[in-house]
């Protein structure tokens, strides 16, 4: 967007909208809406209280844990369903399902399997974001061009030099967009995880706050979170752009 | 010779249910029905009425919520998409909404709204209205644009461009925004029943696992899943069908 | 038919002399700063083909655009039929080089989709693109729709709807560019029977040079950065021969020898 011959960062209406909640709220139009400047004075201050440490730690964990159970599975998987062509018609159907399953509903499963602790949200992230990075593998494999394949077999490749050496690079892009978009919901699946399971984490301190109707506090930890995720979220898309360059060009 | 991939499926449905079965025997914990168990429960709550009534429960908010987020969402993805002033106050609204985890903003909807209907039908507006705003603007902006000239070499009035031309180009990535949003919907319907106030099919899940009936509830989530599932895939047959040469038809192909 | 082709022809190059339709004078256009054109006059006489050839880069494409109307030139007027362009308009039309079919509708509604911009009734305008699908050949294929036609048969409904709402100046930007080496052969012999039998003026954009011979009255040779025409070509001769030996013909080697050595220091 241009203003009289100027860029507008991409980004920048997000500080009129801020201005515009400033706005609200100096008006007092809602006791749910506190201004945006105190919602960040407060930010500096929970910044050091134990509560808001100990969920961002306990959040990190569980969203790592979920994410490292997710690749190292998923990745995997995917390559094999890829190439197998047996074990792809007897998973695919099954990854199909869980994609677009509302995997919200597994959870209570997951709390009388697993207990109300760190493991039932552990598994709820990788819930999450297992399936679409397996798909994505598969589909990265599958993409591999012959010619491509045929080529390093030509010029004498072993099986694990092809595979090191033109797979996996093949199908990265495919594999680093499933990454991604395996975090973001990663993220989602962190929070509902903890919501429901609400012993730990941030979703115990969303039960502590809005017990106490401590709003601006209650944004606080939202602005926090929203930023993270967003932040995640970009710069997995910074590091896809990097690797997505020859993705077109093959 | 019975079809290959159908055999396969059936084969892969039999091992999952039958790891199910035999894992529900050993028991591999005590809150662990066996298959069959399940969906006898299934069959109970099937005709004595209580899931159907839970289905019409739980199904209103989400059937409000996602005709709001269609309505909506495609208005303002449309205008999103056409004006670059739009573009740039709201595009990073949603941007941030896709990314971030809008299920943290229940317990504050629930203080505003309270617990009933209102709330739940926000929460699947706020899961399913970023998704839908996305992918129509975008599929406004990715209009290929020598069918946008071959408009305007024929005197096309801008309004014309749109109704003839973007809006039809644009339609199939609408329909799978559309597809897309009410897959969020329904994580966003029973994260409220599981979250705010057990209502519908929530309430079975709730109520079984406070009376330690575990065979209904798992029989409630299996039928959530599969009418969840079965429904999606309904949409994309329908979707493969009204666009099927849609996105083809051009120079590359 | 010899006799008949030779008649047209004469009558057309007599009056070419003085009937200009389409004019291009002095025409730059600038891409922040980039030139893509560079102070570019060209002139395009009624009732003839001419070619813009080039290599790739060298703004053949951005000056029919600016002659569609579909660019403003920075600065310059294009002229047709001494009317200033400004815009599109009913007086031109053009062929796209992937064709801009609408996918979702069937070859009628895309041939008449012209007619139907212009607010033509749906049964008159239906009546008129029924006539140009059975003259570009497709007859039978009224209800079909794009994805399920070749590529050949895909251009062939972007030229009907191109002819159906009767300009007087075609536009073609690389028209053959996306159709097989066959198709393209025939597609160039229908050309060069259509310039014949329609009184239409022909602006064509190509990177083939055999091509550009084959079927122009006249050759604009475009050279890139900035782009300026460096000469005009006129095969008049071969416009008399058999469309069937004009490929033999020692003139029409000559032209694409002696333009191929004007070309060859611009080639990457």
């Amino acid at each position: 967007m241009k203003l009289f011959g100027v860029r507008l960062p991409a980004m920048s209406s997000l500080l009129i909208w801020g201005l515009l909640w400033e706005l609200i709220g100096r008006a007092e139009f809602s006791f749910f809406v506190p201004p945006l400047s105190q919602v960040f004075s407060t930010l500096f201050e929970i910044f050091g209280t134990k509560a808001f440490q100990s969920a961002l730690y306990e959040t990190a964990y569980a969203f790592i844990s979920g994410v490292f159970f997710a690749i190292v599975i998923g990745i995997p998987t995917g390559i094999f369903m890829g190439k197998n062509r047996l074990l792809d018609e007897l998973l695919l159907p099954w990854v199909n399902i869980f994609l677009s399953a509302p995997l919200t509903a597994l959870v209570p499963v997951l709390m009388v399997l697993f207990g109300f602790g760190m493991k039932s949200i552990i598994i709820t992230t990788t819930l999450f974001a297992i399936w679409i990075i397996i798909l994505n593998a598969r589909a990265g494999v599958l993409q591999i061009n012959r010619s491509l394949v045929e080529m390093a077999t030509s010029f004498g490749a072993s099986p694990w030099d092809a595979f090191t050496k033109v797979y996996v690079w093949a199908a990265l892009p495919e594999i680093l967009g499933g990454v991604r978009i395996g975090v973001i919901r990663a993220v989602k699946g962190v929070i509902i995880g903890q919501l429901l399971i609400s012993i730990a984490g941030f979703g115990a301190l969303f039960e502590l706050y809005s017990a106490n109707f401590l709003m601006s506090h209650f944004w606080a930890v939202l602005i926090v979170l929203f930023g993270l995720a967003f932040t995640i979220s970009e710069f997995l898309a910074y590091l896809e752009r990097r690797v997505s360059y020859y993705a077109a060009k093959r | 010779m019975l079809n290959r991939s159908l055999l396969l499926k059936f084969l892969s449905a039999f091992i999952v249910f039958g790891a199910w079965e035999i894992a529900g025997h050993i028991p591999v914990s005590y809150a662990f029905p066996t298959f069959i168990e399940s969906m006898k429960a299934l069959a109970e709550m099937t005709f004595d009425g209580r899931l159907y009534a839970a289905y019409v429960e739980t199904l209103k908010p989400l059937a409000i919520g996602i005709a709001i987020s269609a309505v909506v969402g495609i208005t303002v993805g449309l205008w999103t998409g056409l004006n670059n002033w739009f573009d740039w106050l709201f595009s990073p609204i949603f941007i941030v909404m896709q990314a971030a985890p809008l299920a943290a903003l229940i317990p504050l909807l629930v203080m505003v709204y309270g617990i009933g209907l209102t709330s739940k039908v926000f929460v699947v507006c706020i899961m399913a209205m970023p998704v839908i705003v996305l992918n129509t603007a975008g599929a406004v902006r990715n209009t290929p644009s020598s069918l946008i000239e071959m408009g305007k070499s024929f005197q096309a009035s801008r309004l014309e461009v749109v109704t003839k031309i973007i809006i039809p180009a644009a339609s199939p990535v609408i329909f799978s925004g559309l597809r897309l949003g009410i897959s969020a919907g329904f994580i966003g319907a029973i994260l409220s029943e599981l979250k705010i106030t057990p209502t519908g099919v929530g309430d079975i899940i709730t109520f079984s696992r406070s009376i330690a009936d575990y065979a209904s509830m798992y029989a409630a989530i299996f039928s959530i899943i599969v009418l969840a599932v079965l429904f999606l895939n309904l949409l994309e047959k329908i979707e493969n069908y009204l666009f099927e040469g849609n996105v083809r038809g051009y120079a590359s192909d | 038919m010899d006799m008949l082709q030779t008649n047209v022809q004469t009558e057309i190059t007599t009056a070419a002399q003085a009937d200009i339709a389409v004019s291009v004078s002095n025409v730059s256009k600038n891409y922040g700063d980039v030139e893509a054109l560079r102070d570019l006059s060209l002139e395009f006489p009624r009732g003839q083909l001419t070619s813009l050839l080039g290599p790739s880069g060298c703004g053949k494409t951005t000056l029919l655009k600016i002659i569609a109307g579909l660019l403003d030139p920075t600065s310059g007027d294009v002229l047709v039929d001494g009317k200033a362009v400004t815009g599109p308009g009913p007086d031109r039309a053009f062929v796209f080089q992937d064709f801009a079919l609408l996918p979702w509708a069937s070859v009628m509604r895309n041939v008449a989709f012209g007619l139907e911009l212009r607010g033509v009734a749906k049964s008159e305008r239906e009546a008129i693109a029924e006539k140009y699908i059975a003259n570009v050949g497709l007859s039978g294929f009224e209800k079909s729709y794009p994805h399920e036609l070749s590529g050949g048969m895909r251009q062939r409904v972007g030229l009907a709807r191109a002819l159906s709402v009767d300009a007087d100046v075609l536009l073609m930007d690389e028209p053959f560019s996306a159709v097989d080496e066959q198709t393209r052969r025939k597609f160039q012999e229908d050309l060069l029977s259509l310039v014949a039998n329609e009184n239409k003026t022909f602006i064509f954009v190509t990177h083939s040079i055999e091509e550009a011979v084959y079927v122009s009255d006249q050759i604009a040779i475009l050279l890139p950065r900035p782009s300026r025409v460096s000469d005009i070509i006129r095969p008049t001769g071969l416009r008399e021969k058999d469309m069937l030996t004009i490929r033999r013909d020692p003139e029409y080697l000559d032209i694409v020898d002696e333009i191929w050595a004007s070309l060859r220091s611009y080639v990457e």
